[in-house]
């Protein structure tokens, strides 16, 4: 079978295994009893909640151990306004989204800026705080709940039973599935599977992180207003003990076992731990004379044995049950109208000046008092011993780090002190020493990343999947840029499959989907074999000719000193020498320098 | 509210603050080590508190069940990797610790429980049957994780404090209990009458404190885990044994968690669940000190102490909302003080 072929025999499983949820779904009312029925009701609330956390905890990597606040106040919300004030309950659905979001809006502002232990400490915290809220508030009816929540109807079709309900909550669910599924798959998307592990190159490419959480912790915590109104309606009361803190330990347990890293995890994390509370519950009191919480302990002994055996939760392992593959790659399309092009700068032009730049670690300096300029059009090599500054001083120049002091202007403008994200827009894009590849997503999502700033749709838009123009313009773009560097044929590999010296090469190929003006490389050439060198120069040679400035750090000196027009030479933070390769390679502090001194 | 209600509330909250503050260390210790956020940290509180009130009464506390089939289980895994790597030598030690350690504390338990010995024994057989729990469970739950990132750290400690409580509920009941005082006595200074369980408290909160910082300054072992806590592949290459220090860490946590349930035992009713939300004032405190600094999460704890015991003067209902939202304005502080962008290792 043709490459294309296997592809598109995948799509086809994977669609086949959606095709056969949907119709267990749509068959499940009329086959099953009235308490699975119910059953499967539960599964869908649940398995709204548990999406929300897939996307918050195994996609962006912030945990919440809040979200059953966030259900009772939709539920809450809409039980108070239709009981007290006889209000519509669709009213209560945008009330209680309203409060959900100003409350998610207010404690996402505050914690996801912080290390990633403050938010899930936090979420604790505040719910129990909530859960004593509801407790002690008169109108709220205090620890007794309210009772007597009317039924939800649509255009006169009152959902007053349980089936009723499984085609509500089950098409919301859906939904809400479908839509994270989209979202995953788009520039929002993959700037989100960025967030956990790979923060700094997502802002390094335009991505602003703190906004993009914030937008995740909102959308989860809607989800879980959602699921709190459509429970406040269907089960009709509503008590402080259904959003106790172990229920939010629950929905967090669900997306871990489901695997908390796909969008499926969700459902089978919601109907495995919803169909084992009540199996255990109906099973174990037949062994145990006392009573007590048992189900509470299996399920703590459950997360112990799925985190120290199989981290990634059941999910990936159906997966490889149902299909023995992953799902299938996100292929690029053959054509797509070009995306705009940034203004290439007149050949005269100052490009990057570095003036008296210090950067100190506590006592350590590492880069002390450092100047020198990058002109348009020419490729100028930053060499030195390991530990001279160099790295450190891309960090600073794009804006990773933030300098002590001195001045850095690109094309006249100060840079010194903006957010890498700011600079990235001015048209720096770089690479990293230490490969910084999101090693699930394929080359070709990766490279995508680096076109973030050339793209504008937002999560909504991707969603409802509003966005599939300005997608194949940009994915396009990235597999452009994928085969100017010559790595067509792994365009749809996981790009942690890769030997290292070709992920750097992938790093090159996601700077230039930036369409940047300067182009910042740190050790481009490290772990590649010769003739892989020698393409990788005549790419760089190329890029020159068209424009692109580029500034790189390199060991290699056949490489550098056969491709580079100026070298600027480093040692313990300054600037040693500075001049053509020839002056370089016979300079005495250089020499000195490498070779250590003759005294 | 007039001065002596005042200075009453005061000597109520001080005298929380001081166990809070106890716990915060514990807490910020084990985390710095060894990057669990120990949240069963309250299971201890609670297990040691409810042994010593069921002792009191003659009864056989189930704690000791616990730590029997902890160890058993501990063992077992210990056994396992013996007999894979075949190194033999190693077995006396996990015998002794995890079988027979248990389970003559276990028999010593069942004999003196219904003897109703001194106060003083009772408190000793309480940390004999808790302490060692802390090395168990690190060795269950977390040894095998040690390099897993903190979020999935977290998560085991949930999943530990979720079998723990329902443990608890097993062997201790729903009911709430109650431990006698070690000193009856009362004091009047000036207008305010101060009980001597208070300052009993305070005193065993402050020495316990000074005697971890001088392990912590001047001791070999604390030098240990204070390199391990600053870098673990750095502690590793000069000769610490990590899994040594995990396992000290979490020794130092069960005993203090194990001395603060003893110290709060007598002042207030405990039940099954209490010491989840009592560990987690803790933490309030810990966070209130930024997660960093010893002394500041000392002061956090006894300002949460404080502020919970005024709002139950003003608010009772609503006491614990006050104190799980008092961390709010502080992440605020602290989020407006940092400008890094986050992201975890892989």
């Amino acid at each position: 079978m043709s490459r294309s072929g296997v592809a598109r025999f995948a799509a086809l499983r994977t669609h086949a295994a959606f095709v056969a949820f949907v119709a267990f779904l749509i068959a499940a009312p009329f086959v099953l009893s009235e308490f699975n029925v119910t059953l499967m009701n539960y599964i869908g609330l649940a398995t709204l909640v548990a999406l929300g956390l897939v996307l918050l905890t195994g996609v962006a990597g912030l945990m919440s151990f809040g979200q059953q606040a966030f259900v009772g106040i939709g539920a809450y919300v809409t039980a108070w306004l239709t009981t007290a004030y006889g209000a519509s309950p669709w009213l209560g659905l945008l009330a209680g989204f309203g409060l959900t979001g100003l409350i998610a809006l207010g404690i996402g502002l505050i914690t996801v800026r912080l290390s990633g232990h403050y938010l899930p400490i936090s979420t604790i915290a505040w719910g129990i705080a909530v859960y004593f809220v509801f407790g002690n508030l008169e109108a709220l009816g205090k620890y007794n709940g309210l009772g007597g929540v009317p039924a939800v109807s649509f255009l006169g079709w009152t959902v007053d039973t349980g089936r009723k309900y499984y085609a509500v909550i089950w098409i919301a669910t859906l939904c809400a599935l479908v839509a994270a599924r989209n979202l995953l798959d788009s520039r929002a998307g993959r700037a989100v599977r960025a967030l956990r592990f790979r923060a700094t190159m997502a802002e390094s490419f335009g991505v602003d992180t703190a906004r993009l959480k914030l937008v995740i912790f909102l959308y989860a915590a809607l989800l879980a207003s959602l699921s709190g109104w459509l429970y406040a309606h269907f089960v009709r009361f509503v008590s402080p003990g259904a959003f106790t803190v172990n229920i939010g330990i629950e929905y967090l347990f669900m997306a871990v076992v489901g695997g908390a890293s796909q969008v499926w995890g969700a459902v089978v994390g919601a109907s495995v731990l919803t169909l084992l509370k009540e199996w255990l519950k109906d099973i174990l009191p037949k062994f145990f004379e006392q009573s007590g919480n048992y189900e509470v302990i299996v399920f703590g002994l459950l997360m112990i044995f799925v985190l120290h055996l199989a981290r990634h939760g059941l999910m990936p392992i159906l997966a490889r049950l149902g299909r023995g593959n992953r799902s299938p790659a996100v292929a690029a399309p053959a054509a797509a109208p070009a995306l705009a092009r940034r203004p290439r700068p007149r050949a005269a032009e100052p490009l990057l000046a570095v003036a008296g730049v210090h950067k100190n670690f506590g006592g350590l300096a590492a880069v002390r008092g450092l100047s020198f300029e990058v002109r348009t059009g020419e490729i100028l090599a930053l060499i030195g011993p390991n530990g001279a500054g160099k790295s450190t001083l891309f960090n600073v120049v794009t804006g990773v780090l933030r300098a002590n002091g001195g001045a850095i202007r690109f094309r006249g403008e100060r840079i010194d002190g903006l957010r890498a994200r700011r600079i990235a827009q001015r048209g720096i894009a770089r690479t990293f020493q230490h490969v910084n590849l999101v090693g699930t997503m394929t080359v070709l999502e990766n490279v995508a990343i680096g076109a973030h700033l050339r793209g504008t749709m937002g999560t909504m838009a991707a969603m409802l999947r509003f966005d599939r123009d300005e997608e194949r313009r940009l994915l396009h773009e990235a597999a452009r840029q994928v085969e100017r560097v010559g790595l067509s044929a792994h365009l749809a590999k996981p790009a942690a499959s890769l030997p290292l010296g070709l992920q750097r090469v992938v790093e090159i190929a996601r700077a230039l989907a930036a369409d940047p003006v300067l182009l910042l490389l740190d050790e481009p050439a490290a772990g590649l074999r010769f003739e892989e060198k020698q393409a990788l120069a005549e790419l760089l040679r190329g890029l020159r000719d068209e424009g692109i400035s580029i500034l790189l750090v390199e060991h290699d000196m056949d490489f550098v000193m056969g491709l580079v027009d100026r070298l600027v030479v480093m040692d313990f933070g300054e600037k040693i020498a500075e001049g053509l390769p020839r002056e370089i390679q016979s300079h005495p502090a250089v020499i000195e320098a490498y070779l250590g001194g003759i005294d | 509210m007039n001065s002596d209600i005042f200075l009453w509330l005061v000597q109520d909250g001080v005298t929380n603050g001081a166990i809070y503050a106890l716990l915060a260390l514990a807490l910020l210790l084990v985390f710095a080590v060894t990057r669990v956020i120990f949240v069963p940290q309250g299971e201890f509180i609670t297990f040691a508190a409810l042994s010593l009130a069921l002792l009191e009464s003659g009864r056989t506390p189930g704690t000791l069940y616990i730590l029997v089939f902890g160890g058993l289980a501990a063992a077992t895994i210990e056994l396992f990797g013996i007999w894979r790597q075949r190194t033999w030598r190693r077995l006396p030690r996990i015998a002794a610790l995890y079988i027979a350690l248990p389970v003559v504390v276990a028999l010593l338990v069942v004999w003196a429980a219904p003897r109703k010995f001194d106060q003083w024994v009772q408190v000793l057989l309480v940390l004999a049957m808790v302490v060692p729990l802390g090395p168990i469970v690190y060795r269950l739950a977390y040894q095998p994780l040690a390099n897993a990132s903190v979020l999935v750290l977290f998560i085991v400690s949930m999943a530990v404090h979720y079998v723990l409580t329902g443990l608890s509920l097993i062997f201790f009941g729903g009911e709430g209990l109650r431990a006698r005082p070690f000193w009856d006595a009362k004091f009047t200074l000036g207008v305010v009458e101060i009980s001597a369980q208070s300052i009993f408290v305070v005193a065993a909160s402050v020495v316990l404190i000074l005697a971890l910082w001088l392990l912590f300054e001047h001791s070999i072992h604390g030098k240990a885990l204070r390199a391990t806590a600053m870098n673990r592949v750095g502690a590793r290459l000069v000769g610490i044994p990590t899994v040594l220090t995990g396992h000290m860490s979490f020794l130092l946590a069960s005993f203090i968690g194990a001395v603060s349930g003893i110290l709060i035992a007598p002042i207030t009713t405990l039940y099954y669940d209490t010491g989840f939300l009592i560990g987690l004032k803790g933490f309030v405190g810990a966070i209130l000190g930024g997660m960093a600094s010893y002394p500041l999460a000392a002061v956090g704890s006894v300002a949460v102490g404080l502020l919970e015991s005024f709002s139950s003067f003003w608010a009772s209902a609503f006491k614990e909302v006050i104190v799980f939202t008092l961390i709010i304005p502080v992440l605020v502080w602290l989020s407006l003080r940092s400008r890094h962008v986050e992201e975890e290792e892989e």
